[in-house]
Parts: structure tokens; sequence; C-alpha cells
């Protein structure tokens, strides 16, 4: 199922974590908060990595379906 | 840029201010963000000293930790007892090993903690006050709160301070210091956690190094090396830095007194000063830079072609003086507007413990600026000691006074 891939710019303290775990997935905007690539997604280790390995939790996974959250890897 | 044989000798003397770049890198920094320099077993290495040019080397993986410590090549200082550390890997192996801790650290977490730093804050600033002047903050103080704190995280007795604080001095080493020295220290302070391990083996506790033994014995997510490795490190960086950085935040306040005085009169600015000191003030002692990568293949970085196997040494808190990044960067205001800095380094090693470490330091600045009335160096700065050879800088002592209240 499409996951959708959400980065929160109040919570981001850019800190690249994400770029560096999931590369070419995330990048930094005009401001150099980390925001995803691609909305949307295929589901990737990579990716749900980088939301649990993000210091301030800043970056949201849901099922584009429902809206439900991504559960964090294992 | 210079021919190899031209290539300025690094590491370059201490600098004359200690929280400041010093001559040297300042010439190299006004030539070009990325400069070759000549390390101490001839070998050459890239400085990058810009700031996108460091940050860029610090996330793009093109730029590799792992290959620092290949078969075959030669490691110094601290290098040489991490290779099953955290700070070796790259992803994904790094990410296999920092996601078992990553939730640990979350600001939120951080945020609950707080209440239990600014007790023992408050308890080491009341027994400062009940004890005789000058006293020694490094010892008294600086020490002990990131001390204290990742004792309690990990499950280690803070009783042991001496000791382990002791063994991880020695690891965290420069070029300079002799590999039996730092080799001794670190089968010391491995000794001494397996030991741990051991027990909590046996009976496990509320604390992160159960945790980490957990997820090896019950899920096999990481070796037994690596487990000695993980808590090792983050016992050392856990107190070294954040220890230096609060000695040498208030070193480099007390060198500006109209802020250190701004600062007094309005404690609401304590995050934003604590954002700033992290952008100015330079703790990796001797200019030395532990977190080498080495280029996978030929890569273009800030205008220069950097072949494939080459050392790439980011300066990112050098990086954070740079004028494309920073407005007056050599200006030291604690009112600045926070802005994204490399005090934390940046991508998958991006400094684990950053949001403990921020709020230790504005809990640690709030304990001295409100509670110890005129809190003061009792000696000029350029008589402070500091110990040789350390990548982050460690005071022999920081003997200051108050006034009474």
């Amino acid at each position: 199922m499409t996951w959708r891939v959400t980065v929160d710019t109040g919570l981001c303290i850019s800190s690249g974590v994400c770029l560096a775990t999931a590369p070419g997935r995330f990048r930094f905007d005009e401001s150099q908060h980390s925001s995803p690539v691609q909305a949307l997604t295929e589901p990737d280790d990579q990716v749900r990595d980088a939301a649990a390995s993000c210091p301030v939790e800043a970056i949201l996974l849901t099922y584009a379906g429902t809206g439900e959250p991504v559960p964090p890897p294992d | 840029m210079p021919a190899q044989n031209e290539a300025p000798q690094f590491p370059f003397p201490p600098s004359p201010v200690p929280y400041s770049p010093g001559p040297q890198v300042r010439e190299l920094m006004a030539k070009c963000p990325v400069n070759q320099v000549r390390l101490p077993d001839d070998s050459t290495a890239w400085l990058v000293t810009g700031f996108a040019e460091a940050r860029e080397v610090m996330i793009d993986q093109r730029y590799s930790r792992a290959l620092v410590f290949a078969p075959g090549r030669q490691v110094y200082g601290v290098e040489a007892t991490l290779s099953d550390a955290l700070i070796a890997k790259d992803p994904p192996e790094h990410t296999r090993l920092r996601k078992l801790v990553a939730a640990a650290f979350t600001d939120k977490r951080m945020q609950a903690l707080r209440p239990r730093v600014a007790l023992i804050v408050d308890d080491l600033v009341d027994a400062m006050l009940a004890g005789p002047r000058p006293a020694d903050l490094s010892r008294s103080f600086s020490l002990m709160v990131p001390a204290s704190v990742i004792c309690a995280l990990l499950g280690v007795p803070v009783t042991d301070v001496e000791r382990f604080h002791e063994w991880s001095n020695a690891i965290f080493a420069d070029w300079s210091r002799s590999r039996e020295e730092i080799g001794q220290a670190y089968a010391a302070m491995s000794g001494y956690m397996s030991e741990l391990i051991t027990q909590k083996r046996e009976s496990p506790e509320d604390d992160l190094i159960s945790v980490l033994i957990d997820a090896r014995d019950s899920r096999g997510k990481l070796t037994e090396a690596e487990l000695v490795d993980f808590c090792i490190q983050l016992l050392a960086a856990g107190h070294e830095t954040t220890a230096s950085s609060i000695n040498m935040s208030f070193v480099a306040l007390c060198q500006h007194p109209g802020e250190l005085a701004r600062l007094r009169a309005d404690p609401g600015l304590i995050p934003a000063a604590v954002e700033e000191l992290l952008r100015y003030v330079i703790i990796s002692g001797s200019g030395f830079i532990p977190l080498a990568r080495i280029t996978r293949e030929e890569v273009c970085l800030g205008g220069v072609t950097i072949p494939a196997g080459e050392t790439v040494l980011p300066s990112f808190n050098v990086a954070n003086r740079d004028p494309a990044a920073f407005e007056d960067p050599d200006r030291l205001d604690v009112g600045r507007v926070p802005k994204t800095h490399l005090g934390f380094g940046a991508g998958a090693h991006h400094c684990l413990g950053a949001q403990l470490a921020r709020m230790e330091l504005q809990e640690a600045l709030r304990g001295l600026l409100t509670r110890l009335p005129g809190l003061r160096m009792t000696r000029p700065m350029s008589e402070l000691e500091f110990r040789e050879g350390q990548v982050i800088a460690s005071m022999r002592e920081l003997p200051v006074t108050w006034d009474d209240a």
C-alpha cells in the first residue's frame, strides 16, 4: 500500500539525518528544511528508517489510502 | 590550488583564542572552501572549511566513514579504537545501530528529562555555593552535569566518573598521542563496560545498556563487539563533548562581557544563546578532525575535483564561521536569530545526543547565570591550561568565583 511522506517543518532541525539515511528520498527546501522528493512512495525500508532516526520525529509516514500511520521498523 | 608539496602541515598549532579558528585555518578559508593539507604521516587530505561544502561531505554518501577503517589503512588517535562503533559505519549498517537507540534521544524524550536535569544542575550549584571560592567549574560542574545525566540514561554508576572520565579523556586523542596509551585506556574501558554488561544481562534494568543487550540477545541486532563499542561511545561522547562545551561557552561569554550581561539581564535569551554558542564556540581541541571521510568515487566539491580514495576532513566547527553562511560570523551575538549550524555535524552522524546536549546546555547556563551572582573566571584566558593532544578541548581546571547573594 502506498505511503504518504510528510515532514513537519515546524519541528525539522535540518540535521540531514534523513538525507543520508534514505539517499535521494529527501532534500533541503529553500528554508533548509527537509522535504520528501516525492510525497507518495511505495513501501521503502530506508524511508521508514529515516523516519525512525529523525531526532525530532518530524517525519510522518501514513498509508495514502487510509491515513493510518505506518508502523515503525522492527 | 597549491601543489601537493606546498600543502600546509595539518593539524595546525592550537589557536591563541581557544574557542575561535586560528590564523592558519583562516588563511585557508579566505582562499578556498576546500584546501589540500599534509598530515603527520605525510599523506595528504582535503580540509573542508566552507559551510555548504562541509555539510555536503557529511550528508552525501559518496563520502564514506566506513572506508576510513578499511583493512590496511592506518588510523590514528581516537579512530584507532572505534572500528566497531556507530561512528565508524555508513548507512545502512549505521542505520541498523542508530535506530536501536534513536527513540531514546528524541526531542520529546529530552524535554521530559529536563526537570531531572534542572535538579542535577541545582544540586551542583548548591554544592558550589556551600563550598570554597574559587572553585573549579570544570570538575565540579561542567563535567558532572552531562556525566550524571548520561550515567542515569545508560545505567552506569556516576560514582565511577573518575575512572571512566580518565579513560575517555585518553581515548579522545589526536595524532600526537601514543597508540599504546590510547590502547590501554580503551582496553580498560572495554573491560569495565563488558563487566557492566554481564551484570545487566543477569538482572536487566530500565536503562539504555539493558535495551541494547536485549536488542542483541533477543533480536540479534548487533554483535557483542558492536554492543561494547556502542556503550563506550555513548558514555564517552555523552559527557566529554558537553563538558567541554559548557566550559568553553562560559569562557567565550566571559571574553564578551556585553553579551554575558545581556544574557544575565534576560535569561529568556538562553535558548537562542545556546544555539549561538554551539555555532560560535569551537571545542575541537587541536583542530584535528576525527570524523574523516574517504571519497568512494571522484567528486567535485566547491569547484575542486577530488579523486576516489582520498581523505576528506569536514571541518564543521570552522565552517560555522563561513561568511557565506552567517552574517558577521566572527561576532558572538546571543540574540542572533537561530539558523542551521553544524555544531552537531550533519547527515547520518549528526550527533545522536544533539537534543540532549541542547537541553543540558540550556539548563547549565540557567543555573550558572541565575544562581551564582557575578560568576567569573579568576585567571585570564591566556593562563588556562588545556590537556595536550585532545580532539575535544579538555581544560585541566577552570577556576571561578562569584559574589555573595
